[in-house]
């Protein structure tokens, strides 16, 4: 039977950030197991957007270390990842909303990001074409970003393969071998392989593993759809956010973006008409060049959300099982950190951040649960 | 005709010879190399070239790849056409 020190389960951006970081740290033996091809979950089916503004400290600070680590990735992964600091432009509609987001930046500010209040003309030169009819002004954090997912990974994956890294694609696990508080090995439906250490980050298979190991983590799926246009001459850096809505162009050309449709936990992927009717709505009552423009795909994938929407990261009742899951809708932003921290608490036993401390899932037992106001899509 | 001017995928310019490397290079099913060259993306969304990567692989693999995923809408269809206008 083959031996790794480290087991990955899942192929997604937490899986191959974390093994990046395993790698750094010196940890020699690592597989990671993909049931279905690299980003075949949601990594490949996000929405490309990095930001910052957020509203709790927690997550302030893991996307401030995020975005150094994606600037970073930028320059020395093997392949170009596409991070681009376009900014994340958050409109709002009322002075209500205007006072409420003016709390939400001097947060962010005092943590080290730079948001800030901007007005209606300040909008105008950003992003041109925005129709302003019902705007009160905006959030905008020019630092904030995207990066194309699957460039990612495809960089991620060239980097591990040169490391010695074994990635096994289209191949499933299927079962543990455990004693009463560690994992022996793990079964797959090709092979088994004995672990020291097993890290879950299977997305929204993560929750259906754990049990299968005896602990639960109270997270649920929810379907959300994503489109992508044509491609078309570059004209749009910025996310724009306007209530649930949410769309940038790729560095492809393609207008991309989801909006929230307020579906019940599924397990069904299934496409609907009334998310398109949604989408286009929104899209054009906001920006009406684009209603000529051609939808190109649609497709949908899983927020795999925690009670508080912030991550669950790190031990589990079992001493060699950790997890990375619950991200809420924005786990590909957070990968780079979580997969630093991940990492260093597999190696170390602890993490590197005062606010991971509070990520655990050993959280929702003592009932300190943090609240994040900021989700969208 | 030389192999390097066959372009399989119109829409993203992917070429014959880019396919046979990327496949030695270990891309060897269709979703990897849909996301490593691009192939299948563009506006035709595949229609042509996934059919003619298909037989590729096959001559390549002596296996003809089934998994296709296939995603609405059929054609490009205008964002504006699905505005809901509210009933008067
Ligand atoms: C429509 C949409 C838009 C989004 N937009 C954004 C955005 O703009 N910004 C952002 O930061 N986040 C966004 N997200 C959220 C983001 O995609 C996820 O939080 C993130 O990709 C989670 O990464 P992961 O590695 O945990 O999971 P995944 O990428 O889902 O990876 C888990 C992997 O585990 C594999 N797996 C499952 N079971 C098994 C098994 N038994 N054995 C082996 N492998 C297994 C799966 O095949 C999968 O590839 C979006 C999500 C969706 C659906």
């Amino acid at each position: 039977m083959k031996s790794y020190d480290v087991v990955v389960v899942g192929g997604g951006i937490i899986g191959l950030a974390t093994a990046y970081y395993l790698v750094k740290n010196g940890v020699r033996k690592i597989a990671i197991i993909e049931k279905e091809y690299i980003g075949s979950g949601s990594t490949g089916r996000c929405g490309t957007g990095i930001r910052q503004q957020f509203t709790t400290k927690e997550h302030i600070v893991l996307m401030r270390e995020s975005v150094k680590i994606w600037r970073l990735w930028e320059e020395i992964l093997p392949k170009p990842i596409h991070f681009r600091q376009g900014g994340y432009l958050w409109l709002l509609r009322s002075e209500e909303e205007d006072n409420e987001y003016r709390k939400y930046v001097a947060l962010q500010n005092l943590f080290g990001v730079d948001s800030r209040i901007i007005s209606k003309d300040e909008i105008k030169e950003i992003v041109p074409d925005i129709n302003l009819e019902g705007i009160f002004g905006a959030s905008w954090c020019p630092s904030d970003g995207s990066a194309y997912p699957q460039d990612v990974l495809d960089s991620l994956e060239m980097f591990l393969k040169s490391h010695g890294v074994d990635i096994f694609d289209y191949e499933s696990v299927v079962d543990f071998k455990k004693t009463s508080d560690r994992v022996i090995s793990i079964k797959t439906d090709k092979d088994e392989y004995a672990l020291d250490n097993l890290l879950i980050a299977a997305g929204y298979a993560t929750k259906s593993l754990a049990n299968k190991l005896g602990f639960d983590i109270p997270v649920k799926n929810y379907r959300h759809q994503i489109v992508v246009s044509e491609p078309l001459k570059i004209f749009l850096s910025p996310m724009v956010v306007d209530r649930s809505l949410y769309f940038t162009q790729t560095y492809r050309g393609r207008i991309i973006g989801g909006t929230d449709t307020n579906e019940e936990e599924t397990d069904d992927l299934t496409l609907t008409y009334n998310f398109l009717q949604k989408f286009s709505s929104e899209l054009v009552s906001v920006f009406s060049k684009l209603s000529s423009v051609r939808l190109m795909r649609h497709w949908s994938g899983f927020y795999v959300v925690s009670p508080d929407k912030h991550p669950i990261l790190g031990p589990t009742p079992l001493k060699n099982v950790f997890i990375g899951t619950g991200y809420s809708g924005h786990g590909f932003m957070l990968g780079p950190i979580v997969g630093k921290l991940l990492a260093h608490y597999i190696t170390y036993g602890m993490f590197f951040l005062e606010e991971a401390n509070h990520l655990t899932l050993d959280r929702f037992e003592k009932g300190m649960l943090i609240q994040e106001k900021a989700v969208i899509g | 005709m030389d192999k390097k001017n066959v372009i399989i995928c119109r829409c993203e310019d992917v070429t014959y010879e880019e396919i046979v490397r990327a496949f030695n290079e270990g891309y060897k099913d269709i979703e990897s190399l849909r996301r490593y060259l691009k192939i299948g993306t563009g506006p035709c969304q595949g229609k042509t070239c996934i059919p003619l990567l298909q037989r590729i692989l096959y001559e390549l693999s002596g296996n003809f790849p089934q998994n296709i995923t296939i995603r609405p809408p059929e054609t490009p269809v205008p964002f504006g056409i699905f505005v809901n206008v509210p009933k008067k």
